[in-house]
């Protein structure tokens, strides 16, 4: 049987402001047979998208296909008409986007928008589109099938949005699927449900599909075929058995190596406990905070309630937990960015004003915040030694030679090279940008740094580099870190403690090797065993544990009464878990959980 | 929560126009002289215009005659002329000068707003259907380049071509208020060519702007993906997410019809409110001056807020909360 669609010898290049060319895609070929799924791996910069997008016919504004030919069912779409081009998108390949909260429009229904593409292409009627969708909302296990058409984007949640987005892409039956990083942005727990849905549908369906990631793990439970891709070039591309458990080219195993293994105790590395001192450099004590004006000063919101951290010197603790749970909130309360209602933050022992405005120039100092979004975070109207010289300036009073000379160290320590100064953030990679964010919170020579998801937006070679970055930091200055992240394993390698955090309440929190071993609290239980493992059929044997089961595709909801995780809980025992605060159990070495059932019904 | 952002925006409005009496009303007192100087002129003597002021009320302390003022605006009562500008006369109430003066406004401002909002509409999303192309940059370097120019400065070169030049249409629009048809309309045709000209740039820079910036989001090249044709991406999937600045620019542009082209009107000679008001200042005749400002504040105030609403009902997070 011919392949359904074939790459051949594919090249796209970029026309840059001086017209240009430069080569993003150097003669890439590979084929997709039908109902087969082929995954594009490699780092961004890999040419992965550009060369999935090739299917469609479409390069994005600023590519140009500049050689070779991609036929579906014999034929080139490049070099199609564009009449013929907008006839196929939607129709015969379908794509799915990274982002459904950016991709869905926020003024159209979700109905209209997964069902205007079969109507357009005069597939299907808007009465056939519409039942189409309500079945695929069945299949996709979307809650309120019936009205969910009628419903704008902004009142789903996330992860149903990711899965309206395959709705859409499924809803005109076409033979490709094109899905581009779908879960990455997501939950582990979201991921793995997202996961199984577009598995089961797609076997369903029986439509051949290319799965553009960075993320092995998830290749290995969809792919049947993997291409490995680097810098435009096919390193290696066989079936997923193979490129997995016997990967023949160095990039690979070298991406394999780069994939952390499964969160576990004994991860860590130690460190030296050569900077501690009596106080914790940051504690919080029974802070509760959240967002809005309540009655009598209360948030009207509670976000997050009675919460106790304390961040030992040159330590780093890792609070971990889904969206939705506070995880951001605890660090804007530390940071002062957002005051705690009740509670105090201390500072080397001694009680900080709640909120940022009250607070000197020393003590804020001493807390630094470093933003995820690097983009976000750096003026892109400033060059990089503007940028780390303002808080040098501020805090340390240098100016002129002495300033430069402290951006030179700056830059040294986060391995970027001095000629960066004069560059503006525009001008650097992803991870260059978040070690310019790094390095801007460092020029404050602060004691504790405030990271929250630094390493989330970036890939795994990308983001194992900063955390490496990061380790040294903290044995070269006896900086504390409270380092927050979805990523268990990353927190595994790099906490010493790890607190875990569930709809604004610590469940569980202790020295990382306590946590990550049992007696685990449930809901610690469930985050460990969503994080796909580079193995496959990992993710059919997940789906069958009781804590997936209970646990897996539910929101967050905060609870005043009970226990919070009561609803998604294996062990929950009604009238009781959903009644009563769970005690605090102390299990020695500062290791303590917070539920009904006793340590030895955690075990099992 | 609609219905709360509503009235908030109209308690906010009438607190606006509260706050602007205040400032128009200190603004016409600080004036050199009075009304009583104006009628007495030449036969003023200190006591024959301590008389006239004890008669006018303009004696009394000025808080006394602001709430007295404000309390005869909230009734209706404007007051009458106290100098008898444009073609009233002492005594005549202001509303009765007012009244034909703001009809006029009203014919020439709509007539300019339902030409130029969906003519300046359309190019400006016909400009961002194909940027970059010669369409493009012929509506982009024209309108740029009527924006640059001042007011007077086209309607003088309108009234060079087409009045003194080729004699089409007359030079002024002075109406007596009999016209009819087609006089009515050669009467209408300069200033409304000139005011179409200067407002529609502006709509449409601003529609061509907000359509292009909207149409780098990932929902339009998820659009272009599903293989959605050209016009219906921009009507159907950018427009909608446009519609809140187009408005807000749209309704600036309807309050400078009403009230800044006092320029446009003198050149014609188009009885229009804003020569009323231009008049009146000339003339000192405070009460007219007063009401003529209030006019032009509640008129931008209503505009803006129909703006807001606008841009609230287009936002789907708004009309839909969670």
């Amino acid at each position: 049987m011919p392949a359904l669609l074939e790459i051949d010898r594919l090249k796209i290049d970029a026309r840059g402001d001086d017209d240009g060319l430069t080569p993003i895609v150097k003669g890439v070929s590979f084929s997709v047979k039908r109902g087969e799924v082929v995954a594009l791996i490699g780092e961004s910069g890999s040419g992965k998208t550009t060369i999935a997008l090739s299917a469609l016919g479409y390069a994005k504004p600023g590519l140009e296909f500049t050689g070779g030919e991609v036929r579906l069912d014999g034929r080139d779409v490049i070099s199609m008409p564009p009449n013929e081009q907008r006839a196929l998108r939607g129709r015969r390949v379908a794509y799915l986007a990274q982002s459904a909260a950016a991709t869905f429009n926020p003024a159209l229904t979700i109905g209209e928008q997964v069902t205007e593409s079969p109507v357009l292409h005069g597939q299907l009627s808007r009465e056939q589109a519409d039942l189409r969708a309500e079945e695929l909302y069945r299949a996709l296990e979307l809650p309120d099938p019936d009205r969910l058409g009628k419903r704008y984007p902004h009142q789903v949640s996330g992860g149903q949005l990711q899965r309206l987005m395959a709705a859409m892409a499924l809803c005109g039956k076409p033979d490709l699927l094109i899905l581009d990083e779908p879960t990455t942005a997501l939950d582990v727990t979201t991921q793995i449900e997202v996961l199984k849905a577009f598995k089961s549908v797609i076997r369903q369906e029986g439509s051949a599909a290319i799965y553009v990631t960075h993320d092995l793990s998830v290749v290995a439970q969809i792919a049947d075929h993997i291409v490995v891709l680097y810098a435009g070039d096919v390193q290696e591309h066989g079936t997923a058995d193979k490129v997995i458990n016997r990967p023949s080219h160095d990039y690979t195993r070298r991406l394999m190596a780069a994939v952390r293994p499964p969160p576990a105790a004994g991860q860590g590395d130690e460190s030296s406990d050569a900077h501690e001192r009596d106080a914790p450099a940051l504690e919080v004590r029974s802070v509760t905070a959240g967002y809005g004006k309540g009655r009598n000063g209360a948030p009207s919101l509670k976000v997050l309630r009675d919460i106790n951290v304390a961040v030992q010197r040159g330590h780093t603790v890792g609070v971990i937990g889904e969206s939705g749970c506070g995880k951001s909130t605890l660090a804007r309360v530390m940071s002062g960015l957002l005051p705690a209602s009740e509670g105090e933050v201390l500072l080397d022992g001694d009680r900080l004003q709640p909120s940022l405005h009250q607070r000197d120039r020393g003590e804020l100092q001493k807390v630094q915040f470093v933003f995820q979004m690097a983009d976000t975070a750096l003026n892109p109207r400033q060059r990089i030694d503007h940028i780390l010289g303002r808080p040098i300036e501020f805090y340390l009073g240098l100016k002129g030679a002495e300033k430069r000379k402290r951006i030179g160290e700056l830059l040294h320590m986060v391995e970027l090279p001095p000629e960066f100064a004069g560059r503006y953030p525009e001008e650097l990679s992803g991870g260059q940008k978040q070690r310019v964010n790094l390095a801007r919170a460092l020029a404050a020579s602060p004691e504790v740094l405030l990271c929250d998801e630094v390493i989330s937006a970036l890939d795994t070679i990308v983001g194992a580099n900063v955390i490496e970055l990061l380790k040294r930091l903290r044995k070269q200055t006896g900086v504390s870190f409270v380092f927050i992240s979805h990523d268990l394993s990353t927190i595994a390698s790099f906490a010493d403690e790890i607190v875990v955090l569930y709809a604004g309440r610590v469940v569980e929190q202790g020295p990382t090797d306590r946590v990550l071993s049992p007696p685990y609290h449930p809901y610690t239980r469930l985050l460990i065993s969503s994080v796909p493992e580079l193995r496959i059929g990992w993710l059919e044997e997940a789906m069958e544990t009781q804590e997936a089961k209970a646990g897996i595709d539910r929101v967050v909801k905060l609870t005043e009464i009970g226990c919070p995780f009561f609803d998604r809980c294996p062990l929950a025992v009604e009238g009781t878990c959903d009644r009563e605060d769970p005690p605090i159990r102390r299990l020695g070495e500062g290791h303590a959980i917070e539920c009904h059932r006793s340590e030895r019904e955690f075990m099992h | 929560m609609l219905l709360h952002a509503m009235l908030r925006r109209i308690a906010v409005g009438i607190a606006t126009l509260l706050v602007v009496s205040v400032l128009i009303f200190i603004g016409t007192s600080v004036l050199p002289g009075d009304v009583a100087n104006i009628i007495l002129g030449q036969m003023a003597t200190p006591e024959s215009l301590a008389a006239l002021r004890a008669k006018l009320g303009l004696d009394q302390p000025a808080h006394v005659r602001y709430f007295f003022w404000l309390g005869n605006l909230m009734t209706g009562d404007l007051g009458v002329s106290k100098a008898g500008s444009g073609f009233g006369t002492i005594g005549t109430p202001i509303s009765e000068m007012l009244v034909p003066r703001m009809w006029n406004t009203i014919r020439l401002a709509g007539v300019v707003a339902a030409v130029a909002v969906p003519l300046s509409m359309a190019l400006g999303l016909l400009a961002a259907m194909y940027p970059g192309t010669r369409l493009d940059r012929i509506v982009t370097f024209t309108t740029l380049g009527l924006i640059s120019v001042p007011e007077f400065l086209v309607a003088t070169f309108l009234v060079l071509v087409v009045a003194v030049y080729l004699g089409w249409l007359p030079a002024t629009a002075y109406m007596s208020g009999n016209e009819t048809g087609w006089q009515l309309v050669k009467a209408l045709a300069m200033p409304t060519l000139t005011l179409v000209i200067v407002a529609s740039s502006q709509i449409m820079r601003m529609t061509r702007a907000t359509v292009l910036n909207v149409m780098s989001s990932p929902y339009i090249e998820m659009a272009i993906l599903k293989g959605v044709p050209r016009q219906r991406i921009i009507l159907r999937h950018a427009l909608f997410n446009a519609i809140g600045p187009i408005v807000n620019v749209v309704a600036l542009n309807l309050a400078y019809l009403v009230s800044g082209v006092v320029i446009v009107e003198t050149i014609f000679a188009y009885p229009g409110l804003a020569k009323l008001m231009i008049d009146a200042v000339q003339t000192r005749d405070l009460p007219l001056v007063q009401a003529c400002a209030m006019i032009f504040c509640a008129t931008y105030i209503v505009l803006i807020f129909i703006a807001d609403m606008a841009s609230i009902l287009s936002n789907p997070r708004l009309r839909h909360p969670k």
